[in-house]
This record gives C-alpha cells, sequence and structure tokens, in this order.
C-alpha cells in the first residue's frame, strides 16, 4: 500500500480521496483509522477535509490529538509526503506541522463554491505539473479558512517559497477582491519548510475529473506520483 | 471541589468578525456609544481536589495544551471552591 487516507471521526471526504487515488489515479491506496500507529509501508499520507470532533473547539484542535497524529509527524519528519486537505489543513496547523493558523471566515459564512487559485510555486512535489502563475480553477468549502500567522511568521513564509496557492481572479490577478475568506496574504495553501507537508483549503479531490467541472486538482495528486517516482519510492 | 472558570479571548492583535458583527448588532438596536466588542469562549473545569496551586498549576497545562491556541488567543482563568 502506497497511499493513505486518514479518517477521523468526522471525516467526510475520506472517500472522495481515496476514489480518486484508487479509480482515477489507479493507485494503491489504504485508509488509515485515526487510532492506527503502524504507518509502515505508505509513501503519501493525505488528511482529508470533514469536521473532525464537530468542529469543537478550535476546528482540528481535538484531531490533532489522536493516536495517529505522532506517528504523522515523524513520518513528516523522516521526509514522508502528507498532504492536508481543508479540515485536514486545519489539523496540521494544530499539531504545529504546518506554521499559522485558521481564523472564522471574515464574512461570517460557510463558504461553498469554485475559485481560482494561483500556483505560487511550482518547484514542489505537490506542483511539478503545473507552470509558474498557472491559475485553477478548484471548489472551497469551509468555514474557518482565513488564514493568520505572525507578521514574522508570513515573512518567513515569503522567503522561504513556503506560499504554495493564493486566492486570485480567473485571469491571475491576486487582491482582496478575489479573497474569499480573508486569509492573509490571499494564501490558499503552504508548505513546511522541508517541503514535504502541504495544507491547503481549496479540494483538489473533489476537482479532479472533467465531470465535476473541472479537473485542475487531479495535478496535485498527478505531482504527488510523479516525485514518488522519480524518488524511487514507488516499487 | 474547585471549579475553574477560563475565559479564552482573542488576542486584540487579530480581527473579530464576530465581535464586529454583534456590535453592529448593538448599534442598529441603538446602542451608539459602543467602542469595540470582542467575542471569546468560557469553559468551566471541576476538579476533584483542594489544592489551589495544583490546580493553577493543571489548568495553565490545559489551556496552553489545547483550550487556547496561544497564536491568536489569549486566556485568564479563576479558580475557587465549588460549594458542597
Amino acid at each position: 500500500m502506497k497511499f493513505g487516507v486518514v479518517v477521523f471521526p468526522g471525516s467526510n471526504c475520506d472517500q472522495d480521496c481515496f476514489y480518486v487515488i484508487k479509480d482515477v489515479l489507479k493507485r494503491p491506496v489504504k485508509y488509515i483509522w485515526h487510532e492506527d500507529t503502524d504507518l509502515s509501508g505508505f509513501d503519501g499520507i493525505i488528511l482529508p477535509g470533514g469536521f473532525s470532533y464537530g468542529d469543537y473547539l478550535r476546528t482540528g484542535s481535538i484531531a490533532r490529538f489522536s493516536p495517529v497524529m505522532k506517528h504523522i509527524a515523524d513520518f513528516a519528519e523522516k521526509g514522508g509526503t502528507v498532504i492536508g486537505i481543508c479540515n485536514g489543513f486545519q489539523i496540521l496547523l494544530e499539531a504545529g506541522l504546518l506554521p499559522g493558523v485558521m481564523l472564522r471566515n471574515r464574512g461570517l459564512h460557510f463558504i461553498c463554491k469554485h475559485v481560482y487559485i494561483k500556483t505560487e510555486n511550482n518547484h514542489t512535489r505537490f506542483t511539478n505539473f503545473y507552470n509558474k502563475d498557472q491559475t485553477l480553477r478548484i471548489p472551497i468549502a469551509h468555514n474557518e479558512g482565513n488564514f493568520y500567522i505572525d507578521a514574522n511568521g508570513l515573512e518567513e513564509l515569503r522567503n522561504n517559497n513556503q506560499i504554495v496557492f493564493r486566492y486570485c481572479s480567473a485571469t491571475g490577478e491576486v487582491s482582496d477582491r478575489y479573497n474569499p475568506n480573508g486569509a492573509l496574504d490571499n494564501i490558499a495553501g503552504i508548505m513546511n519548510k522541508k517541503g514535504n507537508v502541504l495544507g491547503m483549503m481549496p479540494h483538489p479531490e473533489r476537482s479532479s475529473e472533467s465531470e465535476l467541472g473541472s479537473r485542475d486538482g487531479y495535478f496535485i495528486f498527478k505531482s504527488v506520483i510523479k516525485w514518488l517516482d522519480a524518488e524511487k519510492i514507488w516499487l | 471541589m474547585l471549579k475553574a472558570e477560563i475565559y479564552i479571548t482573542l488576542k486584540k492583535t487579530v480581527s473579530d468578525p464576530q465581535g464586529l458583527t454583534v456590535k453592529h448588532a448593538l448599534e442598529s438596536l441603538g446602542y451608539k456609544d459602543l467602542a469595540d466588542v470582542r467575542m471569546g469562549k468560557m469553559v468551566v473545569i471541576k476538579l476533584n481536589y483542594e489544592d489551589k496551586n495544583r490546580a493553577e498549576k493543571k489548568i495553565n497545562e490545559m489551556c496552553k495544551k489545547l483550550l487556547a491556541n496561544p497564536i491568536i488567543e489569549d486566556y485568564h482563568f479563576k479558580i475557587e471552591k465549588e460549594g458542597a
């Protein structure tokens, strides 16, 4: 088994992620229950969207203490590939695997719609199929996607090219007008300094087939597979 | 038994759209002289012991570990004897 999709109580995009890896990308994938502690055999781990633990207290704040999280931290520490999508991103933030935090959307609404994001950094294992500045049409669905980090943290993200995706217009203009949730600097996705952990609010698993209106998210998974292939991690 | 009341609030530097919305609502009800409205959370925890020093230490730990996110939130608490 190569890809793993973590299932927390309250995850609801786990099956979509599983389906995309298995049936669209035709790669081996297995569910990882949040109490599992053995991650051997996995090369890529996806923390899916949803409402883990009912989003109680703060989004992701309780899931991050699930038994599996300690092992995901070890996996990430060793360079394993981790993608957190939506609630998965929120969990990675709470767990300290990515810097920053999510606030409630500035408009106080749950937003569920297609948006455009710009590929700020295509020199990553998650975005090598995209061109620099390529605009992707991809859906968001969240109430807490208002990314926040202090000024030093933002500076560091910029200096290390850790900002992977920013909200933009259809033509790639990044401005507050095209910021759906108030996220600082229009940030839609970031990675860690080492470049092996990605968190993003938009849902690539919901935009991996043209039948769903956009296939722009497909290439995130495809990029990871290409990278893993090149690293000869696949058996 | 001890009772701890923990107040968790957004840091002053963090915008609070919920507070702002409530402020607008209050203003539309005629309360025009409001400087600011901030929303927060209160957590009540009852402890099965009487040692206040121990309680303070433990509540602090709980806030740091789980209850508050230090990037955006401040917390304070009071601990008192819970009546029999």
